[in-house]
């Protein structure tokens, strides 16, 4: 299921992912809590699957947080936490 | 039921602590020191006649009716204007006070016309009253000498009459316009006995600068201005206290009846949130209710392609519920969704949420503050730990500073503006924050001691560039800072903030704010004593909306202007109930009271008492579901009471993804705009209608009661519950209060509101639960609730929206007073004399080079799309930026608006369009298309009796 094209995505993850870079901490980390806190599965699931395709567009902050989207992905499909 | 009658005190309360005792017709009386001999009388339980008095208005003493006599002082004062004294003793009916006010109401019946018996006001005339009161059984001086009789009619405004043949000229309209609205618009012309009430320059009510709140028809005491509807109907004869269901100050009304007609809605005095006062759709703007143009019968159809076909409820009720399951079945359980109503109550908002999670079995619910105040949701929360403002409405009156920040308080709540003005009158100071100059800039006995016309889109820029000049000058509030926030973020936010490229100096070329009015205004805020911020939609409504929120925030908590009164962080809430949406778990990540979906405490509570499991994670939002729908995989959706083909950006993207839906179920009082892409239809109720709750911008629940029977049969609470049913979760609520007793019984901010404790307490403000029993007007008084105040870095983020060379000017959109929101209720009542259509305001400057002239027609356009409107010529807006409103359909504001959100919660950046201007001949194609849409798809095929 699409919640959004994916550049529409990409889009909004460098949107949140350049405000959370501004703060102190770790960005990514928070801008990924953000994605899980606000986005649907499947907007998350629709990034994760643009960048394994290869897609581009993500600044590195976001790249990180859909990068941690997918560890703990991985872990939900092994049984660990929700992505 | 019975006419609730208010007690009329004469002249308002006295604040003293100060007690004073006195002796009045014998008996010993203790008020507050400052009291009128008049309003002592009266809670004594004795009624001097009077005219001129009133307690919402300051004393005057014209009438010379209210005189009594005092023991040892001459003559014989107005009891309005003496105030009590220790010891006095005072007489309030003797021979001699008899004799004079017997003479002086001859002398104003000698000039009065005598027919009582056919004037609209018999029954409720004050002079009638006063007559019979003083015992007037002749007038010495005959009807025939010099008087104002045929004097002529003013009719010209819509809802009321003024008769000066009836004017006593008391001055109470006057004073009323004066001292409650604060517009001004009225006064008395000529001298002696050619004294008159004249509006403006003596023109025409219509055409004056009147506002048409009502406060002078209130406040008159004879039949010279009067209600058009009570001339047409006569007297009410019952009443009930209501809460009205236009803007989110949430006025309480007496709706005044006879039998289920209402007659006039009268603002009530005990009404905390307006205390007694109105605006001209509250108070009038009510006839939508019985608009021709109501739909009073489900309507259903199996393409929006074809006519509606009249259906009984339980047709469509069913069908609904199939189709639902249908798609469910089809494409999965997240292929449905709905939106809950900012303007239904809050049972009604429950419920709707209730359903999507319950019976949908999903979160895919979301509501209107998504496109309006969603990032003061999410701002407030993460600086403070509540999504709500912090004040009361009375807060205002102990300001000292009031910064209003992209808010047009006159026009889009205009009951509070008559009390913030009332506020700026006495002294407080003014900081106006706006591209526009909003009248509140500039306005009778007000002016604004810094207006920052900055650039749409650059607030971030702005208010950290006065975040700088806090710090950088030390006026921070430091013990407050060290007490009440966390210190090593606050040291992080001011090196941040006094970076050197955050300076009014540095930023000028991005807002284009003069750097010395913006540290003027900085320090104004700082150290003005106690200073509030309101702020509306031109801070949310940007790509940046929540970073300026928590801006805001920063503010108030690095200059210690939070947590008490006077100051404080004010949302002005959009629509009656948008508090009210956001609180009872309209967005799809959060339960009722703001937790979070992945909260299993939370869930576990409402999976207890629901009897389904939560889905964990957070649904669609509303452009989520859109995108989806465009998209292919969201099929279905229940929409209650919103029209977000009219209000949602982008209008052409929002029609797409109705369009590519198999099933648009609206719930609403007319066909919307909306509704040109359902398939079925559930006719709505009006607030006149139901029971139930509104919560304001003050977090204040107030009751919504039931007046009249519902003219399509069911409240929309019951509509939800038969559409529960009907998809296979149960729901058997009798009556409201038994879902108010469930939202308690589950959102701990909640757990003290009932029924039953609402009639006791009258309103209710949230938080209100064990520690807090009879609500929390005003909040974070002792700590945050987050526990510290939380700093947060504001970057300024320049929005994508750029102008160019195609697009060289920035849009920005608002609302106007005389209309409210889509426009659905307001342009079905006279409203519409004001502003019939939506108006492009543009600079004279960019006119001129645009060869576009005031009045005539000019194509709008974006790279979203094209509309055409009339221009109006103003320098009310700075060059490069022209304004509009969305209240009109027809104007299609929203093709022009694009689909860039804030960041943090999607909200659309309505605020900020690059558009270009052009004269135009006439309305532009997508404007001649909808309209042939919406009429064919407006086409009703009528159930046939016996059918």
């Amino acid at each position: 299921m699409s919640a959004a094209s994916p550049e529409r995505l990409v889009y909004m993850a460098n949107q949140i992912a350049r405000f959370f870079a501004s703060q102190p901490g770790e960005a990514a980390a928070a801008t990924a809590d953000h994605l899980r806190a606000f986005w649907a599965p499947a907007m998350r699931k629709e990034i994760i699957a643009w960048v394994e395709a290869g897609g581009g567009g993500l600044d590195p902050v976001a790249a990180g947080a859909v990068a941690l989207l997918r560890q703990s992905a991985q872990g939900k499909a092994h049984g660990d936490a929700p992505a | 039921m019975s006419l609730i009658e208010e007690i009329d005190y004469g002249t308002p309360a006295s604040a003293s602590e100060a007690q004073v005792h006195l002796t009045i017709d014998g008996q010993s009386v203790t008020v507050p020191a400052g009291t009128s001999l008049i309003r002592a009388a009266k809670q004594m339980g004795t009624t001097i006649p009077k005219l001129c008095a009133t307690d919402s208005l300051k004393a005057f003493g014209s009438c010379r009716l209210c005189l009594v006599e005092i023991d040892g002082r001459p003559g014989t004062p107005a009891a309005c204007t003496t105030p009590v004294a220790p010891g006095m003793v005072v007489h309030t009916q003797t021979p001699k006070l008899k004799k004079l006010r017997k003479g002086v109401m001859e002398l104003y019946i000698s000039d009065h016309p005598l027919d009582c018996l056919t004037c609209a006001a018999n029954g409720d005339c004050e002079l009638q009253d006063m007559a019979g009161a003083v015992g007037l059984r002749e007038v010495r001086y005959g009807y025939e000498g010099e008087n104002h009789l045929a004097l002529p009619c003013d009719e010209s405004n819509p809802y009321f009459t003024f008769d000066p043949a009836k004017c006593i000229v008391c001055s109470r309209c006057v004073r009323a316009c004066d001292e409650v609205q604060g517009t001004l618009a009225l006064t008395v012309s000529d001298r002696g006995f050619g004294s008159q009430i004249a509006a403006s320059q003596s023109e025409p009510f219509l055409e004056s600068e009147c506002v048409s709140c009502g406060a002078c028809v209130q406040a008159c005491p004879t039949a010279a201005l009067t209600e058009k509807a009570v001339i047409e109907i006569g007297q009410p004869e019952h009443s009930a206290v209501t809460t009205c269901a236009y803007c989110g100050v949430g006025c309480t009304f007496k709706a005044e009846m006879r039998g289920e007609e209402l007659v006039r809605m009268v603002p009530w005095k005990d009404g905390k949130a307006n205390r007694g006062h109105s605006c001209v759709k509250g108070r009038f703007a009510w006839g939508y209710a019985n608009h021709r143009e109501r739909i009073l019968n489900p309507m259903i159809r199996n393409s929006i392609s074809e006519p509606w076909q009249e259906a009984s409820w339980d047709e469509a009720i069913a069908h609904a519920a199939s189709e639902f399951r249908r798609i469910e079945a089809r494409y999965g359980r997240n292929a449905v969704g709905g939106i809950t109503s900012s303007r239904c109550t809050n049972e009604e908002t429950f419920l709707v949420q209730k359903l999507i999670r319950t019976a949908f079995g999903n979160n895919n619910v979301d509501t209107c503050a998504r496109v309006c105040h969603s990032p003061t949701g999410y701002g407030l929360k993460t600086a403070f730990g509540t999504s709500a403002g912090t004040q009361d409405f009375d807060s205002v009156e102990h300001a000292d500073v009031i910064m209003v920040i992209g808010a047009n308080p006159t026009d889009g709540h205009p009951v509070f503006a008559s009390r913030m003005k009332r506020r700026l009158r006495q002294g407080a100071k003014l900081i106006v924050i706006d591209p526009r100059r909003i009248d509140l800039v500039r306005t009778p006995h007000i002016e604004a001691e810094q207006h920052l016309a900055l650039r749409p889109g650059s607030n971030v820029a702005v208010l950290t560039a006065i975040a700088h000049v806090i710090v950088a000058e030390r006026l921070v509030n430091e013990a407050f800072v060290r007490e009440r926030c966390d210190w090593q973020e606050f040291q992080e936010w001011a090196d941040f903030v006094t970076r050197p490229e955050h300076s009014p100096e540095a930023t000028e070329t991005l807002t284009g704010v003069d750097p010395e009015a913006l540290r003027a205004a900085a320090r104004l805020y700082a150290t003005g004593g106690a200073a509030a911020i309101y702020y509306g939609l031109g801070v949310t409504e940007h790509s940046q909306g929540s970073t300026t929120v928590m801006a805001i925030a920063n503010l108030a908590m690095a200059t210690g202007n939070i947590g008490r009164l006077g100051a404080g962080v004010n949302p002005l809430r959009g629509q009656n109930n948008v508090q009210g949406a956001c609180d009872m778990g309209s967005f799809p990540h959060e339960l009722s009271g703001y937790r979070h979906v992945s909260d299993p405490a939370a869930r576990a509570l409402f999976e207890a008492d629901w009897g389904v499991k939560i889905d964990p994670e957070p649904g669609l939002r509303i452009p989520n579901m859109l995108d989806a729908a465009v998209g292919g995989d969201f099929k279905a959706i229940y929409i209650q009471g919103e029209d977000i083909l009219q209000s949602d950006p982008n209008t052409k993207h929002v029609a797409a993804g109705l369009a590519a839906m198999e099933c648009v179920v609206v719930q609403d009082l007319f066909l919307n705009e909306t509704a040109n892409y359902a398939h079925v239809f559930l006719p709505g109720s009006t607030f006149l209608e139901k029971n139930g709750t509104f919560t304001n911008a003050e977090r204040r629940i107030q009751r919504v009661r039931k007046v009249m029977t519902p003219l399509n049969g069911y409240e929309d609470w019951e509509i939800t519950q038969l559409l529960s049913n009907a998809l296979g979760y149960r729901m058997a609520y009798a009556h409201p209060s038994e879902i108010m007793d469930e939202i308690a019984r589950l959102t701990p901010t909640f757990a003290g509101v009932s029924f039953e404790s609402l009639e006791r307490e009258g309103s209710i403000q949230w938080p209100c639960n064990e520690a807090a029993p009879h609500g929390t007007p005003v909040m974070h008084l002792e700590g945050f609730v987050r526990g510290r105040g939380k700093f947060v870095m504001t970057e300024y983020v320049p929005t994508d929206e750029k102008v160019g060379p195609r697009f060289p000017l920035l849009l920005t959109t608002g609302r106007i007073l005389s209309q409210y929101n889509v426009g659905a209720q307001t342009r079905r009542t006279d409203n519409v004399v004001w502003h019939e259509e939506d108006l492009l305001e543009i600079h004279p400057h960019d006119a001129e080079t645009r060869g576009a002239r005031d009045g005539q027609r000019v194509t709008l356009r974006s790279r979203a799309g094209e509309t055409s409107l009339r221009a109006k010529i103003t320098d009310r807006v700075a060059p490069g930026v022209v304004y509009t409103t969305f209240h009109h359909p027809g104007t299609q504001a929203n093709v022009v608006t694009t689909e860039f959100t804030d960041w943090a919660t999607d909200c659309p950046e309505y605020k900020v369009t690059a558009v270009q201007v052009a004269p135009s001949n006439g309305p532009s194609a997508w404007q001649q298309q909808y309209d042939a849409q919406a009429q064919q798809s407006r086409r009703v095929k009528r159930l046939e009796p016996g059918e």
